[in-house]
């Protein structure tokens, strides 16, 4: 079972302190990986937040091969950043070549267009990146989009962190979400770390989902071009969560009851009640077994917690007003924000959804039994 | 007699002479005998051997290909002393004696073929244990349930955002879907099996979901329904069939205003898959009063419904027309669906309703099921074999991205073996939404004597040695409609227990595994590569 550690602040801080946390969860990340997603900037990116980042590592062909096609895109390079890598002998990390975040300007048409289409060219952009470099192994892009960036490599989340220096000031965000992968996917493969990222949504999970074929096949027949991949069970989360909240436009709430629909007699309590009803039985193949905990992003800035429907998977969400930590386990939140009113922490029930406003304004309890 | 299917072995010691062997036959296959023998024996203290001609009684098997043994065993069961059994005689030439006067081999039953079937060859293979741990059969809920009617996608659906809810617009046509359990009873008419068969199922799934809590739903088949029935609030467990003899419409038309519940759906009936392309026939013998009543005919005549709806032509006809006629009876408020024989065109049949809003699911009957009467070339060399059929049908829909819009119903063989929630959850995972049954039935709550090796299949004559498919009071009579529902409800309750049991280790609970096709393998790697499973030795 994978080790979740999120952090939402309204100061900017480090992802070391997910990956300090993810340390004192050590017995449940097994060194198969590290995803670190990061919302919402500082450093040298905080200036340049309506530019999107493409994030990812490369061999020296694949950057070529990299450049070569965002020139020819259009795409230039605004900014650039790279980790700065500390070799440390007794790490059991396998380096690439590059490890890269770059600010891009975008092809000049596409400048002053809608949100949506310029939304479309990025993920077409990541997709055709990827396609690229999957044969090979040369290239590999996890997002592709303004203020967010991705950082993934197969090792101890401890060695990692202090292999890509990131404890540098450089690196800093609002939001951080950090995987520690036991891997259970048979091979430890990047595009199967979490967490995953599509078109500002981000979601990562522990667990495994029996559900996953139905799932697959309901998304990828959705006719929506970037419903692919799936290298883990745990990357359709993320897709629902798209397909709820963006294609469909339901307020976040209802990314619950699409996952774990109550049941019939519960349904019959709700305000709402007609409405979910016809959905629990219009998007029935994207229903959960679990056994899962989600924590994910949408792209206001809202970062939330849900459980499976027999909550088979352990969750706390803390903190205070400025700062709270979404762990997997105590221990994570303890290590995350120690000064808390530990009195405060909430346990998510079955029903719950627990969203912490942008900024980390505020932690809020929704409970799927009432709506 | 060694080109008999079924050789009886008497024993001469064993026999009482009372005669019953021979009374419940009900091909008069056996009768009474007179044997002439010679013996030899010696009654002085020398041995001076001399014969005497004996004349004994016994059973003796008929020699005429009409009256042939069908191994159903009555003789056997009626035995007050084991002196009589029916052997299976591998070698028989049967067929190629049974067409005196040219008349082919007609018989009820199912295809003759004991090979192990594709759904008994699949294993559920995927194991939660570890990292994604078992759910508890015992322990966890489960909600084994399906749904049958159009389902609408979700961008179909009509609703808006009010503040932070989402509110159903008024004014606006949703589909009628009922949650049923997902093995059914599926289309046996009251003609075809006899009063007592009928009102033994229809009890033993009225008290499943009155009393259980089971919603197992049953086609009518075609002939109509009890006009009692037809008025009862029990009406929503049942789903009428209309077919090409529209026999019993009359009466279920004319019972429309009143009627206190919608029906469960209303079944189209366009083929059967243990014989695809021939009609129904419900000879006149089984024709009796209270059948001639139900289905608006006189008594004594035969009952042909012709292979096709005569008065269509196309099936923008044959299917558009009837689903939309058979809806606008009921207000709209009752799924509609039509069901066909296994065929390699289902296909293009799924297209047709995939596109029609108004179609509610399609059922598909393949090869291996059963019928009250028909030809024996029909039953054993017509029709398509359902797995693959409703595999293709299924990742057809994935295609269109309408899976979950238009439930697939598998039907015929299964439970052929006795694994009924085996074969249900594999169909499932394959794709069905799901399953329907007949002989299975037949077999576990009356004891139908019926198997691959052509026993008994005697539904055509009337002459049902169990009552089961019989119009004669002296057979029917023989069949308690109690305690049919009882082991009505005895299958069903364990169909759940042991669908529990298949789901359960495989992490699946809240909602059927529709299409979970990762969770099966099969040690055939024609049939993996075909179905698209795994291949696991």
């Amino acid at each position: 079972m994978c080790r979740l550690s999120a952090i939402t602040s309204s100061l900017y801080f480090s992802p070391m302190e997910n990956i300090l946390a993810l340390e004192t969860m050590k017995e449940g990340h097994d060194g198969s990986g590290l995803g670190l997603v990061l919302k919402d900037l500082g450093g040298p990116f905080e200036d340049l937040k309506s530019y999107p980042i493409l994030s990812g590592s490369c061999t020296k062909k694949g950057l070529e091969m990299l450049d070569d096609y965002m020139q020819q895109a259009g795409f230039r390079v605004k900014y650039s950043w790279e980790p700065k890598i500390k070799r440390v002998a007794g790490m059991e990390i396998e380096p690439r070549d590059h490890y890269f975040a770059r600010a891009y300007q975008y092809p000049s048409p596409y400048e002053p267009k809608a949100q949506a289409e310029w939304e479309q060219l990025l993920l077409e952009t990541r997709l055709d990146l990827r396609r690229m470099g999957e044969k090979d192994q040369s290239l590999f892009v996890f997002s592709f989009y303004p203020d967010c960036l991705t950082l993934k490599e197969v090792g101890d989340p401890l060695q990692l962190g202090e292999f890509f220096g990131l404890d540098d000031p450089s690196l800093q965000a609002k939001i951080i979400l950090a995987q520690g992968r036991q891997n259970t996917n048979y091979a430890i493969y990047l595009y199967a770390c979490h967490p995953f990222f599509i078109q500002g949504y981000c979601t990562m999970t522990n667990g495994e989902n029996t559900a996953f074929i139905p799932i697959r096949e309901y998304l990828t027949s959705r006719g929506f071009f970037g419903y692919m991949g799936y290298n883990s069970d745990s990357e359709v989360f993320t897709h629902i969560l798209h397909f709820t909240h963006r294609q469909l436009k339901y307020p976040l709430t209802y990314y619950k009851d699409i996952i774990t629909p109550l049941k019939d007699e519960e349904i019959l309590e709700r305000p709402d009640a007609e409405a979910i009803s016809l959905l629990k039985k219009s998007l029935r193949p994207l229903c959960i077994d679990g056994p899962n905990m989600v924590v994910g992003f949408i792209p206001d800035g809202t970062i939330f917690m849900v459980q499976d429907s027999k909550k088979l998977r352990p969750g706390v969400v803390g903190g205070a007003e400025g700062k709270y930590a979404l762990m997997s386990e105590m221990c994570g939140m303890d290590r995350a924000i120690p000064q808390r009113d530990r009195s405060a922490d909430i346990f998510p029930s079955k029903y719950d959804m627990v969203m912490v406003t942008p900024n980390a304004q505020e932690v809020q309890v929704w409970n799927q039994l009432h709506g | 007699m060694q080109e008999f299917p079924y050789v009886i072995q008497w024993r001469e010691d064993r026999c009482t002479r009372c005669g019953r062997c021979t009374a419940v036959c009900p091909q008069q296959a056996i009768e009474p005998a007179v044997f002439a023998q010679r013996l030899v024996h010696s009654e002085s203290g020398t041995l001076v051997p001399s014969t005497v001609r004996k004349v004994s009684h016994g059973i003796r098997q008929v020699n005429d290909i009409d009256r042939y043994c069908t191994g159903c065993g009555m003789c056997s069961l009626v035995c007050p002393n084991m002196a009589i059994v029916p052997h299976y005689n591998p070698h028989h030439k049967f067929l190629f004696h049974k067409n005196l006067g040219g008349t082919p081999y007609k018989r009820g039953g199912r295809r003759n073929d004991p090979s192990p079937s594709t759904l008994d060859k699949l294993k559920f293979t995927r194991i939660s244990m570890l990292t994604d741990p078992a759910l508890d059969a015992g322990r966890h809920e489960f909600h084994i349930r399906t749904l049958l009617g159009r389902i609408l996608p979700p961008d179909k659906l009509p609703l808006k955002l009010t503040g932070n809810r989402l509110v159903v617009e008024d004014d606006q046509f949703i589909p009628p879907v009922r949650e049923i359990f997902p093995i059914r009873i599926g289309s046996m008419s009251i003609g075809a099996l006899s009063p007592s068969m009928w009102e033994g199922l229809a009890m033993g799934i009225t008290y499943l979901n009155e009393v259980e809590g089971i919603p197992v739903v049953m086609c009518s088949g075609e002939g109509g329904m009890p006009p009692r029935l037809l008025r009862s609030r029990f009406l929503k467990y049942f789903i009428p069939q209309i077919a090409s003899g529209y026999f019993g419409w009359d009466e279920i038309i004319r019972s429309l205003p009143d009627m206190v519940e919608d029906p469960c759906a209303i079944e189209i009936k366009y083929g059967q898959g243990a014989k695809p392309g021939d009609g129904g026939l419900l000879m006149s013998y089984k024709v009796l009063k209270l059948i001639a009543g139900i289905r608006g005919v006189p008594m004594h005549i035969d009952l042909a419904s012709p292979p096709t709806h005569q008065t269509k032509y196309s099936i923008e006809e044959a299917v558009a027309k009837m689903i939309q006629s058979m809806s606008m009876a009921w207000g709209f408020r009752v799924p509609v669906y039509p069901k066909i024989s296994g065929t390699k065109t289902a296909q293009a049949v799924l297209n047709n309703l995939a596109r029609n809003p108004y179609a509610a699911a399609l059922c598909i009957d393949g090869e291996d099921g059963g019928t009250g009467a028909a030809y024996n070339v029909s039953m054993d060399k017509m029709g398509h074999p359902i797995v693959s059929n409703i595999r293709d049908c299924y990742l057809d829909l994935v295609k269109q991205g309408k899976q979950n819009e238009l439930p697939i119903i598998a039907a015929g063989g299964m439970g052929k073996t006795g694994n009924l929630a085996a074969n249900a959850a594999a169909m499932i995972m394959l794709g069905a939404s799901a399953v329907d049954i007949g002989k299975y039935i037949l077999q576990t709550a009356a004891g139908c004597l019926g198997d691959e090796y052509n026993r008994c299949n005697l539904c055509n004559t009337g002459k049902c040695p169990r009552g089961i498919t019989t119009q004669n009071p002296k057979l029917y009579r023989r069949l308690d409609p109690d305690k049919v529902a009882e082991r009505v409800v005895d299958v069903f309750k364990s169909a759940e227990i042991e669908l529990k049991k298949i789901f359960a280790p495989m992490g699946r609970s809240t909602e059927l595994p529709i299409g979970m096709s990762d969770g099966l393998s099969v040690g055939d790697k024609a049939i993996a590569e075909r179905l698209e499973i795994d291949y696991a030795c």
